[in-house]
């Protein structure tokens, strides 16, 4: 069986249980309509002025909304010593912090997907006038922060605070990408083309590429123990 | 109990060298160099800004060397090292993010600004907030000093990260205040400043070894007693 299929399989697993469970996606879901509609009462309906600080309010949900499903990911695998039976699986280690990742992308996924459509509905913004670069920065941004929440995650999961312990551990961690990732979006929504972003979107790419790779390094330990 | 001692002479030529280091800088500073020309007394604060930049800046290399070298070699002192490192490093940046505004609020008639320097060392001094947040959330000594080091490692391969980001994100705005002392032409200092300069850097490495001292020793001791209750209870 190669990496791949077991990745495939261990995937499955999780998707399973998430779909039995509901349990992720519906805390990540309800809390960000929730942001929506809160973000929709405290500013001002001024087109001009939220178009400023959009980009700002859509990595923070986006953020939160991942820090909530994210605290659920490893945690879930601490009852009944689930992570053990996984720990057991003849296959490298790995394979399951590669499942996970996906997994998380995917309900991810289903938040952008629901929520972004109705931050601009609620915002009364006309859509971007670059959208696949629009969404090009959210699908490289979302995979920098999933990558390293995932590790971060599982890290955090162990420890005798983890749901207090992973915002902390995360938010100064994917500075970088909530800087990148606001900005290139700000230039988005003024109309800029690639070439003006170039630059943040370099640093999104390094990002998950150096949080993709050190965490597959690293993962063995979080799981030794 | 026998080692629990430790060696006393050692200690104490380095706390006297420390002290020694430490009152020579103090006079050189307030003393010896000059009032800066525009900033007057305001400036001397930046000897020991810089010094605790560096000192903050050293002590979180040694977090990720040390934590390496545990994950590495298994051996419990790379962990008290990496440990106490991390500790004495939050000490140093939190004087640094404290006397950077005492500095600016004058000079730059506000407190704080996001340029590279502020904005990169109060990231730096989060993340390894949190690296202390681990440590303290974690019972067993195993699985701290292993999620440590795996923590250690991963903030200080983020910290170039967050630099570089802040600064395309600052040249994109076209902003940022910090000077920038030492450069490829040298250091911007005047000549009777210097000494004063690099001699609180001397200073405030001593500073740092002699705490390390100090701390690993406190750590090695709290092992050893926990290892006698430990054997005399069972």
């Amino acid at each position: 069986m190669n990496f791949a299929r077991k990745v495939q399989i261990l995937l499955w697993k999780e998707v399973k249980s998430e779909l039995r469970a509901k349990e992720m996606i519906s805390a990540m879901l309800v809390f960000s309509l929730l942001v929506v509609a809160v973000f929709g009462f405290a500013l001002p309906s001024d087109r001009e002025l939220v178009k400023q600080v959009f980009p700002g309010i859509l990595w923070v949900t986006l953020t939160f909304a991942g820090i909530l499903g994210l605290n659920r990911s490893f945690v879930s695998e601490k009852q009944n010593d689930c992570i053990y039976g996984l720990m057991l699986c003849p296959m490298d280690r790995a394979a399951i912090y590669c499942a996970k990742t996906i997994m998380n992308l995917l309900l991810m996924l289903i938040v952008e997907l629901i929520t972004i459509p109705l931050f601009f509905v609620m915002f009364n913004l006309t859509a971007p006038p670059n959208l696949s670069l629009f969404l090009l920065v959210l699908a490289v941004g979302t995979f920098g922060f999933m990558s390293v929440g995932t590790f971060l995650s599982a890290l955090a999961a162990n420890t005798r605070s983890s749901e207090v312990l992973l915002p902390i551990l995360m938010i100064p961690m994917i500075v970088p990408i909530l800087i990148s990732a606001v900005q290139a979006d700000k230039i988005i929504l003024a109309g800029g083309g690639f070439l003006e972003l170039k630059i943040f979107f370099n640093l999104l790419i390094v990002f998950a590429v150096v949080f993709t790779v050190v965490p597959l390094l690293l993962f063995d330990y979080l799981l030794e123990v | 109990m026998k080692q629990i001692q430790g060696k006393k002479g050692q200690v104490g030529a380095l706390a006297w060298l420390t002290f020694a280091a430490i009152t020579i800088a103090l006079f050189l500073v307030f003393i010896y160099a000059p009032l800066e020309a525009t900033m007057r007394e305001v400036q001397k604060i930046f000897y020991f800004h810089v010094a605790s930049a560096w000192l903050g800046m050293l002590a979180f290399f040694v977090v990720f060397v040390c934590s390496i070298l545990y994950l590495i070699k298994r051996e419990t002192k790379w962990d008290i090292y990496a440990y106490t490192s991390a500790e004495i490093g939050v000490i140093f940046t939190s004087i640094v993010l404290v006397t950077g505004p005492i500095w600016a609020r004058p000079i730059w008639n506000t407190w704080w600004t996001w340029d590279i320097r502020l904005t990169t060392t109060l990231i730096m001094w989060f993340l390894y907030l949190a690296y202390g947040r681990i440590r303290a959330s974690l019972g067993e000594e195993g699985k701290r000093a292993v999620y440590g080091a795996v923590f250690g490692i991963i903030a200080f391969i983020d910290v170039p990260i967050v630099f570089f980001s802040i600064r395309v994100w600052q040249d994109y705005q076209k902003t940022g205040l910090h000077p920038i002392v030492i450069n490829s032409q040298g250091t911007g200092l005047a000549p009777d400043m210097k000494p004063a300069f690099f001699f609180s850097l001397f200073a405030f490495t001593i500073l740092y070894a002699y705490l390390m001292q100090r701390s690993v020793k406190i750590e090695t001791m709290k092992a050893e007693i926990k290892a006698i209750k430990d054997n005399v209870l069972g």
